[in-house]
């Protein structure tokens, strides 16, 4: 196992090498840069803009930057904004609890109900109820998760009034019953579309694990149905859940752009965007990294997860 | 604080005038009702009001390179030496007086210049201001290795010298009447924030302003908002709220949302988009304005492609825009018509220029009479040069682009093949549009340094980057006439002579059409009903030139 873990470990640092410099090299080569916002500006002049890259260091090659920047970064200084002059950890960290808010929130839904739904359909299976949920869920699926937000901005703040349309908390408020009202929303579309997504992954796990010979002995022992339930099947059916969740693991610092957008929740996604639109190279190049190391630990949680509880793994 | 509260209970001489003045309530302009509020009875700042934008302020320095956006910011929390009103006229703000040929702070030739500041004035950290940190402020544009926001109007300054706290003289080694405007669009500094800092583009004022602005930085969420509060200490009139928040909300439609639901008091840049203009009208308790705003819109042409050389080329080009229906079928026929750079507010608009007529059959007949030819493929030429040119924007912006389309399928009714190349932002305002890459561009101009009418950055011939000079001229525009004209109307300080100046500026400019003008932009702003203050000004970039004067009732 050590050995294992050693290994994945040493792959993942060539991987993160790898995506660092791909990253770096579209993103300075590509077109464009992070001073052209300034190019309407009144009594701009290119001798003015060139004299900001001096200053900024853009005017060096590519490569000289690409190891000042690799170097910096080993020692834990990811950079300074472009934007604002901020260090890239601290903007970073600062759109982090919103999203972590947000993403949280939503996950604990989807997880909960998903796997819920996913296991009633597998056990009533063919019924009213297996349908719907099946119809439900392609619904969700298919639908864009900006319509059902517009929607429930539409009937839940315009018209019902009873919930904010947007923000993360009232400044001057900020309690935890104001920070509830806020989240309920976005939480609420955000994790339409994985309860959808657990409730049919759930439901095939399920129906793997009742078909098998250890859940029909349990039953000729005489245990209760709900013992079977809770003993034998539901841990049994969350097994290769693990994978799933450790996929999702990345989805949080990526955050749910599309959400945070209609709802104004300043999170890492809107962040992202931003940062993408101004050309903030170092703040950019920061969440590349952040959401690399997340990809490579949630995969590696996740392989672990399995190798712990199935040993054949392992010994592969 | 306290001292409002005295001043609200017992009217003194001034609010006593204000009350006689009033009674004739019914002469005051719109414009008034904002001012007048700065004088009313409401003097202890409260309640809290959001204001929106569609962009992120973050630059905090107001000297660095910065966005429109940023100086929402700037003119709540710090302090020009002096600004434009409404109709163009300056106001003191930390000057005691604007300096003028006429008041003697400003020399016949223009190039001594005294300058007298108000007294009692304070940094937010309570540090007093004086004329030490204009001297600095001033000087800080100029530094090398600042990362200046302009250099234009400053590199003349010379010899900044204080003659008191409240007092300074410079020289400038040549005449500039535009410094004046280029003045009121700095916002002062405070100098102690740099005291022993090495590197001047990394001082505190980044992440924690420190102004003489009506409002003090109390802080900043990422990516939402900025909160700010009272500046009990303020030297003028104001402020009467207790706190403004500066709210971020990225996409139209969700900042129109959250102002329909209340959850936004004032909707900011880019305001209400023309397609909810109808419905915003008919809102309950909000008031929604159509202001005019200095930026036109234009066809700019590349004068350094052969297509653009002949000038019976560019007003065919312009005779076949159908402008009326892009703006009434586009454009929800909020802006308006023009025929020029400078807009119709301008005490320097030109009323005279021709009128713009779309009309295929005469920019055909033009085209052919000036020895354009049809070729096989109905594309005209002439001495092997084709009519086909393309056409570039920021992608993203429909309604541009079915501007551009429409604009499209009329030019090749006449001959001429457009084609559409539009690329993202961080492209389009690069190298391609600084240096002149482009063969022509739908862009929105605001060519003005402020209310002056300069326009040299943008058309002297020695500002093309193109050909070799620095500045804005990107349309690479020679006209050795409108270079003797903007020469002239720097040179001079008197209004009344340079409105001739600039009138005939703008005359040589429609006749020869380096850009094909199509509209003034208007846009449309709202705020709830409860709120007084807001009042446009066409002469600022943005909304909150005067928030010292907002309020709820």
């Amino acid at each position: 196992m050590f050995r294992y873990t050693l290994s994945r470990l040493g792959q993942s640092l060539i991987l993160l090498l790898i995506v660092s410099f791909i990253g770096f090299a579209v993103l300075t080569l590509a077109p464009g840069g992070p001073l052209s916002q300034f190019a309407l500006s009144p009594g701009m002049t290119q001798e003015q803009i060139d004299k900001i890259a001096s200053q900024m260091g853009l005017d060096r090659p590519v490569w000289v930057q690409y190891f000042d920047w690799l170097r910096h970064l080993v020692v834990g200084d990811w950079g300074t904004s472009y934007r604002d002059g901020q260090s890239v950890l601290h903007v970073i960290g600062s759109h982090l609890f919103a999203t972590l808010l947000l993403m949280g929130s939503a996950t604990v839904m989807s997880v909960t109900l998903g796997s819920s739904i996913g296991i009633c359909s597998a056990l009533r299976r063919g019924s009213a109820f297996d349908y719907s949920m099946t119809v439900l869920a392609m619904v969700a699926l298919s639908i864009p998760t900006f319509w059902f937000g517009l929607i429930a901005i539409y009937v839940f703040s315009l018209n019902l009034g009873w919930l904010p349309a947007g923000n993360m908390y009232t400044v001057g408020d900020g309690s935890v019953i104001d920070y509830l009202r806020h989240l309920i929303l976005p939480a609420s579309v955000l994790a339409l579309v994985d309860v959808a997504i657990w409730s049919r992954y759930m439901r095939t796990s399920t129906l793997n694990v009742v078909n098998q010979d250890f859940v029909r002995t349990a039953k000729a022992k005489g245990l209760t149905r709900r013992r079977v339930l809770l003993k034998h099947v539901v841990g049994n059916s969350l097994v290769p859940m693990i994978t799933l969740a450790g996929l999702q693991l990345p989805m949080v610092l990526g955050g749910a752009l599309v959400t945070e957008t209609v709802f104004t929740w300043p999170g890492m996604g809107r962040l992202f965007l931003d940062s993408l639109g101004y050309s903030d190279y170092p703040v950019v190049m920061g969440l590349l990294m952040a959401s690399a190391m997340l990809v490579l630990i949630g995969n590696l949680i996740a392989d672990l997860g399995v190798a712990l509880i199935d040993p054949r793994i392992r010994l592969e | 604080m306290t001292d409002r509260n005295k001043k609200s209970a017992h009217l003194d001489r001034r609010q006593a005038l204000m009350m006689m003045g009033a009674a004739g309530a019914g002469l005051m302009t719109p414009m008034m009702i904002g001012r007048d509020r700065a004088f009313a009875a409401n003097a202890d700042a409260s309640g809290q009001l959001v204001l929106a934008f569609s962009q992120e302020p973050t630059v905090f320095n107001p000297l660095m390179p910065h966005i429109e956006v940023d100086e929402g910011v700037y003119y709540a929390v710090y302090d020009p030496l002096f600004d434009f009103d409404p109709d163009g006229e300056f106001f003191p703000v930390l000057a005691a007086e604007v300096p003028s040929v006429a008041n003697g702070g400003i020399s016949e030739d223009g190039l001594s210049w005294r300058l007298k500041l108000k007294e009692g004035v304070t940094w937010h950290d309570g540090t007093p201001f004086t004329a030490e940190d204009v001297k600095f402020s001033l000087e800080l544009t100029m530094d090398p290795d600042f990362r200046s926001f302009r250099s234009t109007g400053y590199r003349f300054i010379k010899d900044i010298t204080v003659v008191s706290d409240t007092e300074l003289t410079w020289t400038m080694s040549e005449s500039f009447a535009p410094m004046t405007a280029i003045l009121a669009s700095t916002y002062m500094v405070p100098k102690h924030a740099f005291d022993g800092v090495e590197d001047k583009n990394a001082t505190i004022l980044n992440t924690a302003p420190i102004g003489t602005g009506p409002f003090r930085f109390k802080n900043r969420m990422a990516g939402d908002h900025i909160e700010l509060e009272a500046n009990p200490d303020y030297h003028m009139d104001g402020p009467f709220l207790k706190t403004l928040i500066i709210k971020y909300v990225p996409d139209l439609n969700v900042m129109y949302t959250q102002f329909k639901s209340g959850d936004i008091d004032v909707i900011g840049l880019q305001y209400i988009s023309p397609d909810h203009l109808g419905e915003a009208e008919k809102l309950p308790g909000k008031v929604v304005e159509v202001v005019g705003a200095a930026t036109f819109e234009s066809i700019g042409l590349n004068m350094t492609r052969p297509q653009f050389q002949d000038k019976a080329v560019r007003q065919a080009l312009y005779m076949a825009i159908d402008k009326g229906s892009i703006i009434d079928a586009l454009y929800y026929g909020v802006p308006t018509p023009t025929e020029t750079y400078m807009p119709r507010q301008s005490y320097y608009y030109n009323e005279t220029l021709p009128r713009h007529e779309f009309s295929i059959e005469k920019a055909n007949a033009l085209l052919d009479e000036a020895g354009w030819a049809k070729g096989s493929d109905g594309i005209r030429e002439k001495d092997g040069v084709r009519l086909s040119f393309s056409n570039s924007t920021t992608a993203g912006n429909h309604l541009r682009e079915q501007a551009q389309q429409f604009i499209q399928q009329t030019f090749a009714l006449i001959g001429v093949e457009m084609t559409i190349k539009n690329l993202p932002p961080a492209v389009m305002w690069g190298d391609y549009w600084m240096n002149s890459e482009f063969d022509s561009v739908v862009v929105g101009l605001n060519v003005l340094a402020g209310a002056d009418p300069d326009a040299s950055d943008y058309f002297l011939s020695s500002m093309s980057p193109a050909l070799g000079g620095s500045g804005q001229n990107t349309f690479a525009y020679q006209n050795p006439k409108v270079d003797e004209l903007l020469v002239t109307g720097a040179r001079n300080f008197v209004p009344e002579e340079r409105k001739a100046i600039y009138e005939e500026m703008q005359a040589v400019i429609r006749e020869d059409l380096p850009f094909l003008p199509m509209f003034q932009y208007a846009l449309i702003k709202g705020w709830k009903d409860d709120v007084t203050g807001p009042v446009p000004n066409i002469n600022n970039r943005i909304d909150t030139w005067n928030v010292r004067d907002w309020a709820r009732s």
